[in-house]
């Protein structure tokens, strides 16, 4: 594997660096700390309401969490320019999030509202803002790569210098189109930078106990003619790093990128999953490896007031809750919708 | 006006868009320096370059999501799936991703892009590389199936559906493309689900697709012999579905047959049977008769293929039948 360090300080897992042979780069300036804080405790609280808010009936049909996951979507976007694009999977609130999409938005599309982001037309596992570059979120395990490598592709085309950023699971890299996307994004120069969250578990199955090599992402990325690239997707500032340096490569032209983020979910699969088919110590582990306590004790030993951290979990503590009043002040969708936007032309007539 | 086959014709249109419009681009299995296993594509990789005319690897999903994602992103690709048949191989992206995503996005996002495929039977290829599936993509909301039977269409309907904001799958029937036919001089552009007329005829309507067209009205000259004369409506679209066209000639002569390439069971004939029945049934003086291959996976050899396609014989009996 290429530059796999040791980050001292949980005796995790190791960090790659992109490329190779360049090592940990210094860490990002503290105002990007602070961002990737302030997303990462955002998006904690508001997961953490949308659970509450199933569980109460008024988040209706599915929700994939990503409580735990958030110092893989945080470094990230903090890592992209406004113009680079996102796609993620159904688990792709923090993404969402991430990207700058309405709080509000998000939850009324959660709760099936007239103010959602979607309108309520794609509910929890399809959250989209493409003012934001965040292009889509998809629920059929797979697909989304080859799409994203479509974008990748039209940036390179239409010489933008934009970088498509993917995000998956570790389930993921056992299906057809993981091998499609990979090989085409390499034969053709994409770039797209591949992310996969491996949190060890598919739905309720252990990767391990279906998958050939046991790094689900990075032990094919030879396959691909990439390097291997692994990082501790619990430490924010290895993900930001990582990501910067992934971004960057892809920037300048020299092809896509495949990142294996470590990571863990803290609930189950989806909606009211206790997530009970996983062992109490790796649970116990892996609560302890939370990357939000971890990161701000960082920020404080790098001299972060913190009165200033207190601030932003209060800002994200009042920021939810009215994005929750706000959605559930909203009415349901108009009926119309039904009939809406299936074609460009804001109908769905199929006949003349 | 100059004469042309029906799969030189596919170049000749691609040309026409690429020409018009740089952010067109084909991608596909072989379409570039090959020009395409079926030689529809032939010197659009001189003309336009490899960055324009991409060859891919044998990754249907890769070349549908490229397309869909380059398709919300600024470009309006051409994406060849080389037979019909290897749609089996990424309906996810057809049906779950691209057909569906403006609507789940509530109009964030559009996907101008054309899916192209050699269709159909006759070839001999057997049971994997000769279905009409046609009726699958009409099945799913947010798909416009286009299948023309005429080199001139060809052109003009291949324009419309490139210039469309919305995913197009382009039917190509694989035994038209050494057929041979007048193309205009100039930009040809036609538009989506405007059905044409291609025969009058008071005493029945027959409604066909692609190469059950010059099939129907080679029927329609034996019946003429009789002393039946029928209405051939070559549909051209089946979404959008010309209605209006249908239910005016339904009108008029108070008979109906289909003549559909695909197996029995749900094909397009079946929905058009049903709109007639719904919306013309009084005006109607016999059954509505579909002709159609039977519910069967086609059979390689020349002989057996005959037997299980809509034959001219059979059309004429439909007719016939219909009549009584
Ligand atoms: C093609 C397909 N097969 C199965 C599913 C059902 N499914 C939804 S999520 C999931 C697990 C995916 O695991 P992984 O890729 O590790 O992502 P995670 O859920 O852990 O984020 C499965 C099997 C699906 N949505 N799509």
């Amino acid at each position: 594997m290429t530059e796999l360090r040791d980050r001292s300080d949980a005796g995790g897992p190791t960090t790659g660096a992109v490329g190779g042979g360049a090592g940990l780069p210094a860490p990002a300036p503290l105002e990007v700390r602070i961002a990737v804080y302030k997303m990462m405790v955002e998006m904690r609280d508001f997961e953490s309401r949308a659970y509450d808010l199933f569980m109460q009936g008024l988040v209706k049909g599915t929700s994939h969490l990503g409580l735990g996951q958030e110092a893989v979507a945080a470094g990230f976007a903090a890592a992209m320019r406004p113009s680079d694009y996102t796609f993620a999977t159904y688990r792709g609130h923090n993404h969402t999030l991430a990207r700058g999409a309405s709080m509000t938005a998000m939850m009324a599309e959660l709760m099936g509202r007239r103010a959602g982001l979607m309108a309520g037309k794609g509910g929890s596992m399809h959250l989209t803002s493409v003012p934001h570059r965040m292009m889509g979120s998809y629920a059929i395990v797979g697909a989304h790569l080859t799409i994203a490598n479509g974008a990748a592709w039209s940036s390179k085309v239409r010489r933008t210098g934009d970088v498509t950023v993917c995000f998956f699971g570790d389930g993921t890299t056992n299906i057809g189109a993981f091998h499609e996307a990979l090989n085409l994004a390499a034969v053709w120069k994409l770039p797209v930078v591949f992310v996969c969250e491996n949190n060890r578990w598919m739905e309720y199955t252990p990767i391990s106990s279906v998958t050939a090599v046991a790094r689900p992402a990075a032990d094919r990325a030879p396959a691909y003619g990439l390097d291997p690239v692994l990082v501790d997707g619990n430490d924010a500032d290895a993900t930001l790093a990582t990501a910067s340096a992934a971004i960057q490569r892809c920037r300048t032209g020299a092809g896509p990128v495949l990142v294996e983020a470590e990571t863990y979910r803290h609930g189950g699969h989806s909606r009211a999953d206790p997530g009970k088919y996983r062992p109490d110590e790796e649970v116990k582990a892996w609560l302890a490896r939370d990357p939000i306590p971890r990161f701000r004790a960082r920020l404080l030993e790098s001299g972060v007031e913190e009165v200033v951290l207190q601030r932003i979990e209060e800002g994200s503590r009042v920021a939810v809750d009215a994005a929750v009043r706000e959605a559930e002040a909203s009415p349901p969708p108009d009926l119309s919708l039904v009939e809406s936007d299936v074609w460009a032309d804001g109908g769905s007539s199929w006949r003349r | 006006m100059a004469e042309m086959t029906y799969r030189d014709a596919v170049a000749h249109g691609i040309a026409q868009e690429m020409d018009r419009d740089p952010t067109v681009v084909l991608i596909g299995e072989d379409v570039g320096a090959a020009g395409g296993v079926f030689k529809a594509t032939v010197g659009l990789f001189d003309r336009f370059g490899p960055d324009r005319v991409v060859d891919t690897p044998i990754s249907e999903q890769a070349i549908l999501g490229a397309s869909m994602g380059a398709a919300m992103t600024g470009l309006r690709p051409i994406a060849e799936v080389m037979f019909s048949d290897f749609f089996a191989v990424c309906w996810d992206l057809v049906a779950n991703e691209i057909a569906k995503t403006r609507y789940m996005t509530n109009g964030q996002v559009s996907l101008p892009l054309v899916i192209r495929s050699a269709n159909g039977g006759g070839a001999r290829f057997g049971a994997q590389h000769s279905q009409s599936v046609e009726n699958w993509a009409m099945a799913v909301p947010g798909l416009k199936v286009v299948a023309p039977s005429t080199p001139r269409d060809v052109v003009g309907l291949l324009a419309a559906a490139v210039r469309d904001p919305d995913p197009v799958l382009f039917f190509e029937q694989k035994s038209l493309y050494p057929t041979k036919g007048d193309v205009p001089e100039g930009e040809l552009v036609d538009e989506l689900g405007v059905a044409a007329v291609r025969r009058h005829g008071g005493h029945a309507t027959v409604v066909a697709l692609a190469a059950m067209v010059p099939r129907a009205l080679e029927a329609a000259d034996h019946l003429a012999e009789e002393g039946v004369e029928v209405t051939v409506i070559d549909l051209r679209s089946l979404v959008p579905l010309d209605v209006t066209t249908v239910a005016t000639s339904v009108r008029q002569t108070g008979h109906l047959v289909t003549v559909e390439e695909n197996p029995r069971l749900c094909g397009w004939g079946a929905e058009v049977a049903s709109i007639v029945a719904e919306e013309c049934l009084f005006d109607l003086d016999g059954p509505i008769v579909r002709v159609t291959t039977p519910h069967v996976p086609l059979p390689a050899a020349d002989a057996l293929e005959d037997a299980a396609m809509p034959s001219v014989a059979r059309i004429v009996e439909g007719v016939r039948r219909s009549l009584c």
